[in-house]
């Protein structure tokens, strides 16, 4: 177990809390860089998408991880993303201009929702959000001479800045390069007096009143950040797939992305990247497992589905905290070896709640 | 101009009146109490000066200006901390970070600013801390300093929580019941603390509480209320031997 003796404030501030802490992160760095020379072509287009996904991830952590606002409506702001992005490019701006306008464009509907969620707490805003849902992929569905209904949008390559997007490879390095620009930015955020405010009204809407923090206008800009995030991975998930149509956007993609927070661990940006990363590669080693389990189970419909949902009954029962609350576990059990004990992380109870003001 | 008054404030909840034509004045420097039995409106008169109700009549004035009808985040701006009787910490948050969120009215940093960190955000980071640092130290919290507010004993949370509403930097600190859940010696670091802040911080304080060895150590006045009503004010000894009071906890004498 190392020690980290304090001497100065920037100690807490800094990105990274000592050398080794950069060195790992220095080497995760390189590994990634390198990542299109270990793996094969099918792969990096996974990678892409988990890192598509870490973006709508980020998003919904800042949303429901920090800020404590529930939401099942994410995929409308995917789609306002995509369809902007499509759109755009089919009016032929540059791939920076268009991704800027779907992050906008998905931040204006962010704040439409933002606003009766003001008023709404828990449930009542999962359902809220939830409509707002479905009523983006009706409109989307409808509004044939913009989107082209149920026929769908094609989208050209990305063209950045002269250098076209052909391959995976690619992609992946412009997504790594949005990945950590987002990442930079959500942390210099939390570690600031708005991100605080943010962890305030997640823990006490009411202490955080008194401590001065405008919750309407906190709870607006976490929804309209949570929103452009989720625009921009949307534009680059139409330019992943070249084609988007309405049943892209639906609930269970909401629901999809909803649950990428709670398995990745509330609360945290690891959170997001696990929980990404766990979402995209469960159904490819679902496919593998199938040729390998007997042909009674592997060739069972809806096997898919009944994994995934076992391993989130699973997490919700067993580890509360997600993938990342299970890893800071693993870690303190060998930074600690061997004096870990059990109930070290088991939550205490709390009996004074009852009649507190919400 | 007084430095804080209360005036003929009422609140009524459907039909039953929570809090009626309470009239108060608070002097800058001094300790006034709030005491009363359960359900006499104490909490209430709290909840009214944080704007967490709105009053059914009556006006609050801090500084001259009146407060009832400002949005209530404004009121920690002016000046107001408060502590809560069944502490309302940041609970997934450490120490640090609850104190600094006390911190909030004096952030002067721009969003856009913080999304980048400029090294103007980095400075204003380390005043925070510097201050914070100053409520650490002057409550003996060093060693919680990195905590998780979740796994603190009862007694920390509580000095957690007076810490953070002194972050707010306060002309006025309300403290909802300081002492209850506390032990004897934890009580009486309380009283050594309120002490301290009206000695040596200069902030005016007003309280509620029930622990009657306390009000009357500290406590430079007395407002006694019972279901709503004003029954006395005055010293901590005068408003104890008012038979009104005696009567209100003891019940008539036959």
């Amino acid at each position: 177990m190392r020690f980290l003796f304090k001497t100065d404030y920037d100690q807490d501030i800094r990105l990274f809390k000592d050398g080794v802490q950069k060195f790992w992160y220095a080497l995760l760095g390189i590994v990634l860089l390198g990542l299109p020379l270990l793996l094969p072509d099918y792969l990096m287009g996974q990678m892409v998408f988990i890192l598509i996904y870490v973006i709508v991830g980020l998003g919904l952590m800042l949303l429901i991880g920090f800020t404590g606002q529930i939401s099942l409506g994410h995929a409308a702001f995917l789609a306002v993303g995509a369809y902007t992005e499509a759109i755009m490019q089919a009016k032929g701006m540059p791939f920076v201009v268009s991704i800027t306008l779907a992050a906008l464009f998905a931040g204006a509907a962010g704040l439409i929702v933002g606003l009766p969620a003001l008023r709404l707490k828990g449930i009542y805003l999962a359902i809220a959000t939830m409509a707002f849902g479905f009523i983006a992929e009706e409109v989307v569905t409808r509004w044939e001479h913009v989107t082209g209904g149920n026929s769908g949008k094609q989208l050209k390559q990305i063209d950045f800045f002269g250098i076209v997007i052909d391959n995976d490879t690619k992609f992946y390095y412009l997504a790594l390069g949005l990945v950590v620009i987002i990442l930079l930015g959500m942390i210099n955020l939390m570690r600031s007096p708005t991100g605080r405010a943010f962890v305030a009204i997640r823990d006490s809407e009411i202490s955080a009143q008194s401590m001065g923090i405008h919750l309407a206008k906190y709870k607006t800009i976490s929804f309209i950040f949570s929103a452009a995030l989720t625009g921009i991975a949307g534009a680059l998930y139409a330019h992943k797939l070249q084609f988007i149509s309405p049943e892209q956007f639906n609930l269970l993609v909401s629901i999809e992305m909803t649950t990428l927070v709670f398995i990745g661990g509330l609360g945290s940006f690891h959170g997001a990247i696990f929980g990404a990363a766990f979402i995209i590669a469960l159904p490819q080693l679902i496919v593998f497992a199938k040729d390998v389990l007997p042909a009674a189970i592997g060739q069972q419909t809806g096997l898919q589905p009944t994994i995934f949902g076992l391993i989130l009954i699973g997490f919700l029962i067993f580890e509360p905290l997600g993938i990342y609350g299970r890893w800071v576990k693993i870690r303190t059990y060998f930074s600690l070896f061997p004096f870990y004990r059990r109930g070290m992380f088991r939550r205490q109870k709390t009996y004074m709640k009852s009649d507190r003001l919400k | 101009m007084s430095f804080f008054k209360v005036e003929n404030l009422s609140i009524q909840f459907g039909g039953v009146k929570a809090v009626t034509n309470v009239s108060f004045e608070v002097q800058q420097g001094e300790v006034f109490t709030i005491i009363g039995p359960n359900g006499a409106g104490k909490t209430t008169i709290f909840n009214l000066i944080s704007l967490i109700y709105p009053p059914t009549s009556g006006r609050i004035t801090f500084e001259g200006r009146e407060i009832t009808g400002m949005t209530p985040h404004r009121v920690a701006n002016l000046g107001i901390a408060r502590t809560f009787q069944n502490i309302e910490l940041f609970e997934h948050a450490s120490v640090l970070q609850n104190l600094l969120i006390g911190r909030h009215n004096h952030t002067t940093t721009k969003l856009w600013q913080e999304l980048l960190f400029l090294p103007s955000v980095r400075r204003a980071e380390i005043e925070h801390r510097e201050a914070v640092e100053k409520v650490i130290d002057f409550l003996e919290l060093q060693h919680h300093r990195d905590s998780m507010v979740a796994g603190l004993p009862y007694g920390v949370r509580k000095v957690v929580e007076l810490g953070r509403a002194l972050c707010i930097g306060p002309k006025l600190l309300l403290l909802d019941e300081p002492s209850s859940g506390l032990n004897p010696e934890e009580t009486d670091d309380m009283a050594f603390w309120i002490e301290d802040i009206k000695k040596d911080l200069g902030i005016t304080v007003l309280m509620v509480e029930h622990d009657m060895s306390l009000v009357s150590r500290v406590s430079d006045r007395v407002l006694a209320l019972a279901q709503g009503e004003m029954l006395s004010i005055g010293t901590s000894r005068e408003v104890q031997s008012d038979p009104k009071v005696i009567e209100a906890y003891l019940g008539k004498q036959e």
